[in-house]
This record gives structure tokens, sequence and C-alpha cells, in this order.
């Protein structure tokens, strides 16, 4: 017991006054953690936002536009990944011409075996492109102009423009193509918020 | 707040009523990239939400501040300093 009792204050002595060795390896860890921890700080660069625009409906188009500009107006870092119908949004021609579907919508004031004739689908978006004008709400082209003059990155999906049978030639001036999934996740990987619309 | 601003103080004056979200917000921030450090502009809208929205894009956004804002009869002003 008492040999015990001497070996542990013994070992409690060598906590108390480490060698000199182990001090030094403390410091230069210290070094290297401050060092590292300042270049983590130092990296405050603009924050980054990725959006992933799947849908190309007229009310669809709308939310990743305006988070879009509203973003770049922040400073920040701005990429839209448009794929599927979200390529109508970014397809000059298409993009003046979004539907809004009166099926599948129960906010819509008819029920959907009326909605499903022809025609609702037109006099719905004709609506909707009346309240958007009376609210003087921004067009989906003044959101996309002001939104590439702002520095927000727009791609559009190489493998649904192939089979939509677009023409790379169809999309707005500023408008990248020849991307993929990669090049989405990259950004991604990096971006403070990411959202799926 | 108010007592900060002296309408002398305001180097410019932004127009957007009947603009609505985002387009308030986008302007100013347009606005402000043309005005240089210590400039005060001033932003008439007649979006209420304006109020919230301008007051967080001055709070997230690096060289503006958020100096004023005065609502009255469903217009809305925001005075807003360019720092840096």
């Amino acid at each position: 017991m008492s040999t015990d009792t001497s070996t542990a204050s013994d070992t409690s002595e060598t906590v108390d006054e480490p060698d000199a060795a182990t001090v030094a390896e403390l410091e230069s860890r210290i070094e290297e953690l401050e060092a590292s921890l300042a270049a983590v700080e130092a990296d405050d660069g603009p924050k980054k936002m990725s959006i992933i625009a799947t849908k190309g409906t007229l009310d669809m188009a709308y939310p990743p536009l305006i988070l879009a500009s509203t973003a770049a107006a922040f400073g920040w870092e701005v990429q839209v990944f448009h794929t599927f119908w979200g390529l109508d949004i970014l397809h000059e021609e298409r993009s003046k011409n979004l539907k809004l579907s009166a099926v599948g919508n129960p906010n819509m004031p008819m029920p959907n075996a009326i909605a499903a004739l022809p025609g609702m689908d037109s006099m719905a978006t004709k609506m909707m492109r009346k309240k958007i004008a009376d609210n003087n709400t921004a067009s989906i082209e003044e959101l996309i102009q002001t939104s590439l003059d702002m520095g927000v990155e727009f791609q559009a999906c190489q493998m649904t423009i192939d089979l939509m049978d677009y023409d790379e030639d169809d999309f707005y001036d500023g408008v990248t193509t020849g991307v993929g999934a990669a090049t989405a996740l990259q950004f991604m990987g990096d971006a403070d918020v990411q959202l799926f619309v | 707040m108010s007592s900060e601003l002296d309408s002398s103080e305001v180097t410019e004056t932004l127009d957007v009523q009947g603009a609505n979200c985002p387009m308030p917000v986008i302007k100013t921030k347009q606005a402000i990239d043309g005005l240089s450090t210590g400039d005060v502009l001033e932003v008439v809208a007649t979006d209420s939400g304006s109020m919230s929205d301008i007051k967080g894009w001055a709070e997230t956004t690096d060289g503006v501040e958020l100096v004023d804002q005065v609502e009255g009869d469903g217009v809305y002003t925001h005075y807003v300093r360019k720092t840096e």
C-alpha cells in the first residue's frame, strides 16, 4: 500500500512538471492549431447558395428566381442548376410561355374533373398572368435578366437538354450549358444554403 | 434611429413605388453599388414587405447600414448608408 501511494505521488509530480520535450511538442501543436484556425477564420468569403430547379410551371419558376436574385443582392455567390422541366425557365422562348396547371392543385377554385377539361390550363394561366401584371410582380424574363446582371450563375443540365431535344442556343445569353450532376454537387458541397425546387 | 438622420444627409432617392418582392431589395442593392462610402440612399416603396426585407438585407449584407425606416400612408421610406 505504501509503495502504491509513493508511486501515485511520483506520477503526479511528473504531470506537474512535464519534460521539456513534451512542452515543446505541445507548444508546436498549439501553434499549428492556431495557424489552421486563423486560416479558417480568414476564409470568410461570401456565403454560397445552390438551388436545383426541376419544375417548369409558372408558379414553380418564381421561387428559385426570387431567391437567386435576392441572394445576389446580399452579395452571395449563387448557382442555380436547372434540370428536367426546370430547363424551360432558362429557355428563352418557352420561359415566356410557362403554364399553370389547373389539375392537382387543391387551391384552385374548381374540382379536378372540371379542371381537366381542355382549355382549363390556359384559362388558369391567363388568370394568373393577369394577377401577376396587376400586382406589378416582376416577370420571369425580368427576374432572369436581373439575376444574370447581378452575377447569378444559371446552369442548364446537359443530359436533360439532350433528353428534351433542346438546343444550347435556345437558352438566354449567359446561361452555362455542358454541365451535369457532378458540377452541381461540387458547388453544393461547399454551399451554405442548398435548395431543391 | 431618426435622430441620427438629417434630411440633408440623403445623397440619392430611389423610387420603387409599385414594385414588389424581390425588386425593392434588388434595386436598393444596385443603387447602393453606385454610391460612395458614407452616402445615404433614401428608398421610397409601397411594398409593405419592404419594412422587413430591407431591414433583413441591410443586417445581412456587408458594407451597408440601415439608418432609419419611416412608415406612413401606404408609403415605406428606408434610409440606408453605405459604410464601405
